[in-house]
Parts: C-alpha cells; sequence; structure tokens
C-alpha cells in the first residue's frame, strides 16, 4: 500500500498523485500511439469507434455524473455537430475551422435547450431533452436542402492544412488528440472552484446556493459545454462513418451514451472512457461469441441490443458504482490485503436531508 | 462546574448589555418580517435587530417559525410582508447566491453536506462565494486558477486548525458520524469568511461533551473571528451559556426578547415553551 506524504498544497491538485500513476498512464499513452501499427485496419476502426464514444462520454458525464442532471437527448447534440462538420466541409471550410464550428453550434442549441429545461429537474429534465431530440430528428430530416434528408450526406476526408486525412489512421490519431484535450479540459474543470460548484449542485442544491453558487447559471454552462463536448464527438463520429442519415443519432444513441456514463460509474472520467470502452467492445466481442454458440442462439436477431439491456440491468443491480468502482475495489483489496472489509464501500446509512424547499 | 455558570459571567450585567445591543449600529435588521404558507402564517410581524459582534438566539417550540426565519434571511423563502437590512443595504429581494458574498453563511438544521465529496472539497466549495471562477481558464487551469486554489487551499486549512478536523481532511462525508458531520458543515460555513453566521440547532443530536465544545467553539468565533452569531437552538443550557440576546417564538411570533436569563423567566415563554408548570 502506498501511503502519500503531502507536503504542499500543490499535492493535491496535480494530475499525477505519484510515479506509479505516471507510468502506467504513459504505458497506456504509448499503447494507443503505437496503435495503428498493431492493430489491423478493421480493429483500429472499432478502436477509432471508442475514443469517439469516449469523447462524448466525457461530455456527458460532467453532466450526469458531476452535477446530477440527466439528460435523455445528447444523441441529438452529437447529430449537431456531425451535420455542421459535414455541412461546412461540403462548402470547403477547412476542417480546423469547420471542426470547433461544429462543437459551438451543439453548444448554442445546448444553451438554447437548457435555459427551459434548467427549471426542471430528475424525470422532467430527462423526458424534456428526449423531446428535444426528436424535435432535432425531424428537422434533419425535413431540412433537406441542407442535410439532404434521409438521402444522407458523405462526409468529406477531415484535412489538415489542405492535406486530406483518408487513411483511417489518420482518423484515428485525430479522435485521439481530440480525446486527450477533452479529457484534460474535464480534469482541470472538476478540480477548479467550477467542478465542485457542479458536486455542490448535484448534492444539494440548497446548501449549494447558500454558498453563493448560481444554480441557474452553472447548469446552463455545463449543459453548454456537455453539449459542446458531445458535438465535438459527433463531428469525429461522422469522419468515422463517412456518411451520414438522421436515424444515425436517433434516441438509441442517446441511450447508448447515458448507458456508457452509468456502466462505467457515474462521477469520474476515468468511468467515460471505462464506459465507452466496455459499449464500443461490447458489439465486437459478442459479433466474436456468436460462433462459439449454438446456430439457433447464435444466429436469433436482436441478440446484441439483448444482451446490451442485459448486461446495462445486472451492473445496475451488483454494481451501482460501475466499472471504475469495481476497479477501486479490486484495488482497495490488495492494497489493504488481508485487512479488506466488503463494508468499506457499503452505502452508509444517510442523515435526515431537509425537505426540500423547491 | 457546570457549562452555563463557566460562559455565562461576562454576560452577568444583562441590563448593559442590552443598552448596548440597542446603541450599536445594527449588522441585520429585520422589520415586520411576515410569511405565509397559504393560512398558515409561519413568521407574523417579527422585528429585531442583532448588533456587530453580538450572539444572538431564536428559540421557541417545534414550528414557531425559527428555521423559516433562516430561510428568509437566506432568500430561499420570499417573504409576504416585511424588509430585511443586512449593512445598511435592503436584501429582501435579493438573488439567493448572492447572499453568501455578501457575508451571511448559514447551517442546516439536519446537516446538507456534499456527500459524495471529501471533507475538503466541502469546505472548498465554502470559498465559492469568495472566487470568480471562469470556466475557460479553468479547463486550460492557467497559471492564475493554479494560484487561485492554492490561496483557497490555504484558507480552508486554517478552517481545519480551527476546528480540529485535520483527521478527517480526505475523508468522504458518507462515511463520518454524525458529531463530525456538523462540524464540517461549521466549517464550511467558516471558510466563506462570513461576517453573520447562522447556525440552526448546533447542538441537537449532540452528547454533552459535544455540546460544551461547540459552546466554546461559538465563543471563539466570536471573539476570535470576529463574527456575529445568530442561532437557533432548544439546548437553553447552550443558549443561556453563549448568547446576549434571545427571541422566543411561538407560531410565528414574538413571545419574549432580552437577555436569557429574563427570557427564561417570561411568563409566557415558560407557558409556551418550557410547558406550563416547568421553570
Amino acid at each position: 500500500m502506498r501511503i502519500l506524504f503531502k507536503t504542499s498544497y500543490l499535492d493535491d491538485i496535480r494530475l499525477f498523485q505519484h510515479e506509479g500513476q505516471m507510468l502506467w498512464y504513459g504505458l497506456l499513452g504509448l499503447a494507443v500511439l503505437a496503435a495503428p501499427w498493431l492493430l489491423p485496419v478493421f480493429y483500429l476502426g472499432e478502436l477509432t469507434q471508442i475514443l469517439v464514444l469516449a469523447v462524448a462520454g466525457v461530455g456527458l458525464m460532467l453532466l450526469i455524473g458531476y452535477t446530477g442532471l440527466v439528460s435523455l437527448g445528447h444523441g441529438a447534440f452529437m447529430a449537431i455537430g456531425a451535420y455542421t462538420n459535414t455541412y461546412l466541409l461540403t462548402k470547403g471550410v477547412p476542417f480546423l475551422v469547420a471542426f470547433p464550428l461544429a462543437g459551438l453550434a451543439a453548444l448554442v442549441a445546448g444553451i438554447v435547450i437548457a435555459v427551459p429545461a434548467n427549471r426542471m429537474s430528475g424525470i422532467y429534465l430527462a423526458i424534456a431533452t428526449l423531446a428535444f431530440s426528436q424535435i432535432v430528428e425531424q428537422v434533419i430530416v425535413r431540412w433537406e436542402s441542407v442535410t439532404r434528408g434521409f438521402q444522407g450526406m458523405t462526409v468529406p476526408p477531415p484535412d489538415l492544412l489542405g492535406q486530406p486525412l483518408t487513411q483511417g489512421w489518420q482518423v484515428y490519431y485525430v479522435a485521439l488528440a481530440v480525446l486527450v484535450l477533452v479529457v484534460l479540459g474535464a480534469i482541470n474543470l472538476v478540480r477548479s472552484p467550477t467542478g465542485r460548484a457542479l458536486v455542490a449542485i448535484r448534492d444539494s442544491e440548497i446548501s449549494a446556493q447558500s454558498l453563493g453558487v448560481n444554480l441557474l447559471r452553472y447548469k446552463t454552462t455545463i449543459f453548454a459545454l456537455s453539449a459542446c463536448i458531445t458535438g465535438l464527438a459527433g463531428a469525429l463520429l461522422a469522419h468515422r462513418m463517412r456518411f451520414i442519415s438522421p436515424d444515425a443519432f436517433n434516441y438509441l444513441m442517446s441511450v447508448q451514451l447515458l448507458l456508457m456514463v452509468v456502466v462505467g460509474g457515474l462521477g469520474s472520467i476515468h468511468g467515460a472512457i471505462l464506459g465507452a470502452v466496455f459499449v464500443g467492445a461490447l458489439p465486437q466481442a459478442i459479433a466474436l461469441g456468436r460462433e462459439y454458440l449454438p446456430t439457433a442462439i447464435g444466429r436469433t436477431p436482436g441478440l446484441e441490443p439483448g444482451l446490451f439491456g442485459l448486461v446495462m440491468v445486472l451492473i445496475v443491480l451488483f454494481e451501482p458504482l460501475g466499472l471504475y468502482g469495481r476497479w477501486l475495489k479490486v484495488k482497495a483489496f490488495f492494497d489493504y490485503f488481508p485487512l479488506y472489509r466488503r463494508a468499506t464501500f457499503k452505502r452508509q446509512r444517510s442523515y435526515l436531508k431537509t425537505e426540500r424547499v423547491r | 462546574m457546570s457549562l452555563t455558570d463557566t460562559l455565562a459571567a461576562p454576560v452577568a450585567n444583562a441590563a448593559a448589555a442590552i443598552a448596548e445591543a440597542a446603541r450599536a449600529p445594527a449588522l441585520i435588521e429585520a422589520r415586520n418580517l411576515s410569511i405565509a404558507f397559504g393560512g398558515i402564517r409561519a413568521v407574523d410581524d417579527v422585528s429585531f435587530r442583532v448588533a456587530k459582534g453580538e450572539i444572538f438566539a431564536i428559540v421557541g417550540p417545534n414550528g414557531a417559525g425559527k428555521s423559516t426565519i433562516f430561510n428568509l434571511i437566506s432568500r430561499i423563502y420570499e417573504p409576504t410582508d416585511g424588509k430585511l437590512i443586512f449593512e445598511g443595504a435592503d436584501i429582501t429581494n435579493v438573488a439567493p447566491h448572492t447572499i453568501a458574498g455578501r457575508g451571511i453563511a448559514r447551517t442546516f438544521q439536519n446537516i446538507e453536506l456534499f456527500e459524495h465529496a471529501t471533507v475538503l472539497d466541502n469546505l472548498l466549495i465554502g470559498r465559492h462565494c469568495r472566487a470568480r471562477p471562469n470556466v475557460l481558464a479553468e479547463m486550460l487551469f492557467t497559471p492564475g486558477v493554479r494560484r487561485e486554489e492554492l490561496r483557497h487551499r490555504e484558507a480552508v486549512e486554517e478552517v481545519i486548525d480551527f476546528l480540529d478536523l485535520a483527521n478527517y481532511r480526505d475523508q468522504r462525508i458518507s462515511g463520518l458520524p454524525y458529531g463530525v458531520r456538523k462540524v464540517v458543515e461549521l466549517a464550511r460555513a467558516l471558510c466563506a469568511r462570513p461576517k453573520l453566521l447562522l447556525l440552526d440547532e448546533p447542538a441537537s443530536g449532540l452528547n454533552t461533551e459535544e455540546t460544551e465544545e461547540v459552546a466554546f467553539w461559538i465563543d471563539d468565533i466570536k471573539n476570535d473571528l470576529g463574527i456575529t452569531v445568530i442561532m437557533i437552538e432548544h439546548d437553553m443550557s447552550l443558549v443561556s451559556a453563549v448568547s446576549d440576546r434571545v427571541l422566543a417564538l411561538n407560531n410565528g411570533r414574538t413571545l419574549a426578547l432580552g437577555t436569557p436569563t429574563a427570557v427564561q423567566s417570561d411568563p409566557a415563554v415558560i407557558e409556551a415553551y418550557l410547558g406550563g408548570e416547568a421553570a
């Protein structure tokens, strides 16, 4: 077990708490950098998909895991990002301009929905965001002059300083770079006053407010930021798919994103990444596993969504803290061996709360 | 020697204390404060002035409107009538989140901590009203943000020392016992560097030793930190030990206002609060 000896306030806010972390994250960094040489093209594409999902996952994690606002409509922000990016690229705007504008478009949409939505909470907010995503889907279907409706749009390859990036590994590096920047931004945010204000809103709105947190302002900010990051993920996803149509971003996408953050573990950036890996890799695992199953089961249509649902239910039932929570438990087991007690992670009974005044 | 005897000495001269309180400029003043929920007048025409440096207690049976007064000062409730003046400024209609920045911090009757954060994080959130966060700068973690972070941590550490919370610094609230949570909530309020501290039943659920500790802390908060305190409390020994003046309420109306001894011997208070045959 490692005991951290802190001698400066900086020790609490540095990115890596100790050398061990630096080593492991360094190895992880090397592995993802070397992936194009190590993986066949198909699996590199799947890994790109995971990176893109992770970007969206971080965006949604800030909203759901840190602020406690549930959105069932984040697929719509992905759609807005994807269509803005694609439309601008077809008009000849360079990728380095179109991509941030895609995020900006999603951010504006986020503010538009956040202002009314933030007067709601819990299930009502979820329903409002779901309705919003339906509206966006319909707009994309009808606004044919821009989106070409159900015909869909072919996505031009991203370009960097005039060079088109047509290869799979080039898109992979673009996605990786975006993910690293987004993760760093998110980590920085959650270790600063705004991040703490978000956690405060999640755990007790009334005392957050009495400590000077402007609820409406922070909720709107985080909604917009979350939408922006998700929009960037949508733009990346468009490049990965090379062809977008309205049904690529329907409510199933929103549910998949929600599934990701819940399975990964609410309230941690790690959770968003682990959830993306899980959700991104599971279809492949199922596809590989099918061959070993009896034909009657292996060829059943709808096996993937069915298993998806089953896994979701099992994780919520048996590991409410998600994959990252499970990892923490395993780590604690070895850290404190042989003193680990199951009760360490047991939900403590919570003491009485004041009646909610609003 | 009882707690009462230990701490009551400084306010022995009751009349002088009252006269002094009346002369000193009021830090906060409630003028004819009223609020009605439907047909129930939870607070009905209550007025009081609290001078700077005073410890002011509000007592009364359950449902008397004590916490409602705090919620009115915190601007969680909208008063139906009356005014609240803090440092000469009318705060009856300001936005709720600006109250902390003006220098009013509070604790809650049933503890409203951020359960899934550590003690340190809870206290740092207490510093929120002293921070000017800028999301973009924070995402880049600019040197300015880093400097501010260090400054906040330094300020929080002073409070941790003041209330002896060093042992619990990195623990999550969800794993802490009730008594410690009460202290953490007090610490969080102090981190906001308030001029006025609202304590809602600081001793409820605490044992005798912990209550005595709270009494000493309240005294220190007044004398060392120079913070004015308004507290709601049922424990009359704590009230008479630390408070300069007491406001007794019943059914939202003022029963008595004066020194602890005067209020305790007031016939109306005995009737309503201590229950007829007591005293």
